[in-house]
């Protein structure tokens, strides 16, 4: 391909999608730089799943022009998605079959030319740190398994761009941890990733930007730094005790002109660097933590993200 | 990588997705074929030895046929309704709702129409070599076709791909795999007995005959019966025709449910 001077893998311009009387996706506009990750965050049902559905024209847009790597979609999906890798949230693999049997078919379905095949599931295999359960039956696999067998089937094609549904829902933090781990080396390898997420610390961890969707909308949109920055400062001030005392706090630091929001069974108050001595000995002892994502969605959505 | 076939334009059918779709049942297949292949064999079989010896005990000659032999071809087309039919329902469905198995070709290089033609492809070829089971059983039993017995595997594809594809449609029709007794009760039951099958139909009422007329397994039978002694060019073209209409008629429905339900 001579197409490596596309700026933008991906395209979407005031996309509208609704299904009955549901807006799942609401006038997007959203740009996916070649060679970067875009974190893709909001609750469930905030149009994310449909958003990259839409990617592959498994789900027809009503209005709106998508672009995926510089070929229009619906119209030329096709040609976009062999070149794009897909990882669903919900597992469809054929459990039934190996895990090298998932890759050879799909290996196929991507259209690897025969003498090449072998040789992509084997890296696929690799990557996935999968080699030596290659002919295992995907239904013995553990939870952590199957899913890098997903994302590793997703990549046998080694694929320009990669669409990450949720790639780590439902597993527990040390395989979390893994496919951090795998993901960050695809994007260091310059793979294009679209991933989207409810999990802030996904987000941050690997992200270049991180699109905010909330109701079918885009509400923020830039760098993970740069929406701390902008909507959360750069610390938090965490206080604890009964109600009345997180009522007190709370007044005290909106009276003051501090945003605040409960965080389980804490107040916390944001832009805590810059709160003056006098409210300080105020609000007595609290605990200073950084601000991270979560406090930018709650800012701007007030709903909590998961 | 360079990937060529993006840059040229697409042709509706992709040779390349058709095929994929193909590998993935044989990958299937190659691990479940005892149990696909037991299934489609042995009823047709029971009930070529059931009626064939059960009525041929009082019935010796139908239509100019030994009985046995009159069953042995009639349940040639048993075994492709109930293989094509059969697979076209449940195996699709449960791929595409329990599964999500189309989710994930629809996400590669593979459009709904292409996954329908390679499902239906597949499931017409299983139905035309499991068709011939019957035969062999009959030959077993006395039976002596003539060289045109070779197209047999070929009227099973053709009919199997009609009843493959409308098998699909029904499975991108139905809400729940429970609704599938209505259908099994309801159509494939009364088609598979009004077809000439284990009797001849001249012996029916006339509303009967001509309800036979427009079931295609009945077309199926009549290629098949004459395809033993040998064929009948005039008749036998016209049984081909009805047999490829409702192929076609299929697969016009088939791909615009499947992609009602697979694209949103």
């Amino acid at each position: 391909m001579f197409s490596g001077v596309l700026e933008l893998a991906i395209t979407i311009r005031g996309v509208a999608k609704h299904y009955g009387d549901i807006k799942a996706v609401d006038g997007l506009d959203l740009d996916v730089p070649t060679g970067t990750c875009l974190g893709l965050l909001g609750p469930n049902g905030a149009g994310k799943s449909t958003t990259m559905r839409m990617l592959t024209a498994q789900s027809i847009a009503d209005r709106g022009e998508i672009t995926v790597l510089g070929h229009p979609i619906p119209a030329e999906s096709k040609q976009a998605r062999i070149q794009m890798g897909v990882v669903p949230q919900l597992d469809n693999l054929d459990i039934e079959l190996t895990a090298r049997q998932n890759l050879s078919v799909f290996a196929r379905l991507y259209q690897i030319p025969r003498a090449r095949r072998r040789a992509a599931v084997d890296r696929a295999l690799e990557r996935s740190q999968l080699t030596d359960r290659s002919d295992t039956k995907t239904e013995k696999l553990s939870g952590g398994m199957r899913r890098r067998l997903l994302i590793a089937r997703g990549l046998v094609h080694e694929p320009r761009l990669l669409l990450l549904d949720e790639p780590t829902v439902g597993l527990d933090p040390q395989v979390r941890q893994e496919l951090w781990a795998l993901i960050d080396g695809l994007r260091s390898a310059g793979t294009t990733i679209l991933m989207s997420t409810h999990y802030i610390e996904e987000a941050e961890r690997l992200a270049d930007d991180v699109a905010v969707m909330s109701h079918g909308k885009l509400i923020a949109h830039g760098p993970p730094a740069a929406l701390l920055d902008a909507h959360a400062g750069r610390n938090a001030a965490e206080f604890y005790g009964p109600p009345p005392r997180l009522v007190e706090v709370e007044t005290l630091a909106k009276g003051a002109g501090f945003a605040t929001r409960r965080t389980g069974p804490s107040v916390s108050v944001l832009r805590a660097e810059d709160i003056p001595d006098s409210l300080a000995d105020a609000l007595g002892d609290g605990t200073l933590r950084p601000a991270n994502l979560e406090d930018v969605f709650v800012m701007l959505t007030g709903q909590e993200v998961a | 990588m360079s990937v060529p076939s993006a840059t040229r334009p697409l042709r509706y059918v992709e040779p390349s997705a058709v095929v994929g779709v193909l590998a993935h049942e044989w990958t299937l297949f190659k691990r479940f074929w005892p149990s696909t292949t037991f299934s489609s064999v042995v009823e047709p079989t029971i009930y070529l030895l059931a009626f064939g010896f059960g009525f041929g005990s009082l019935i010796s000659v139908v239509g100019g046929y030994r009985y046995v032999d009159f069953v042995g071809t009639g349940v040639v087309a048993t075994a492709v309704l109930f293989t094509a039919a059969f697979s076209g329902m449940f195996q699709t469905f449960i791929r595409r709702t329990y599964q999500h198995t189309y989710d994930a070709m629809l996400a590669a290089p593979v459009d709904s129409h292409e996954l329908v033609l390679g499902e239906a492809l597949w499931i017409a070829a299983r139905a035309g070599a499991y068709g011939c089971a019957p035969l062999l059983v009959s030959v077993a039993f006395g039976l002596r076709p003539g060289p045109a017995v070779a197209l047999v595997p070929v009227i099973g594809f053709v009919t199997g791909l009609g009843f493959a594809l409308a098998g699909i449609w029904m499975s991108a029709v139905v809400p729940s795999i429970d609704s599938f007794n209505y259908v099994i009760s309801g159509i494939v039951t009364p088609l598979f007995l009004v077809a000439g099958t284990f009797f001849p139909i001249d012996g029916l009422p006339g509303w009967a005959r001509v309800a036979a007329q427009v079931n295609p397994l009945f077309h199926c039978v009549e290629l098949v019966r004459h395809a033993v002694p040998g064929l009948r060019p005039g008749a036998d073209l016209g049984h081909l025709a009805v047999l490829a209409l409702f192929a076609g008629l299929m697969w016009v429905v088939a791909v615009r449910k499947m992609r009602q339900r697979l694209v949103d």
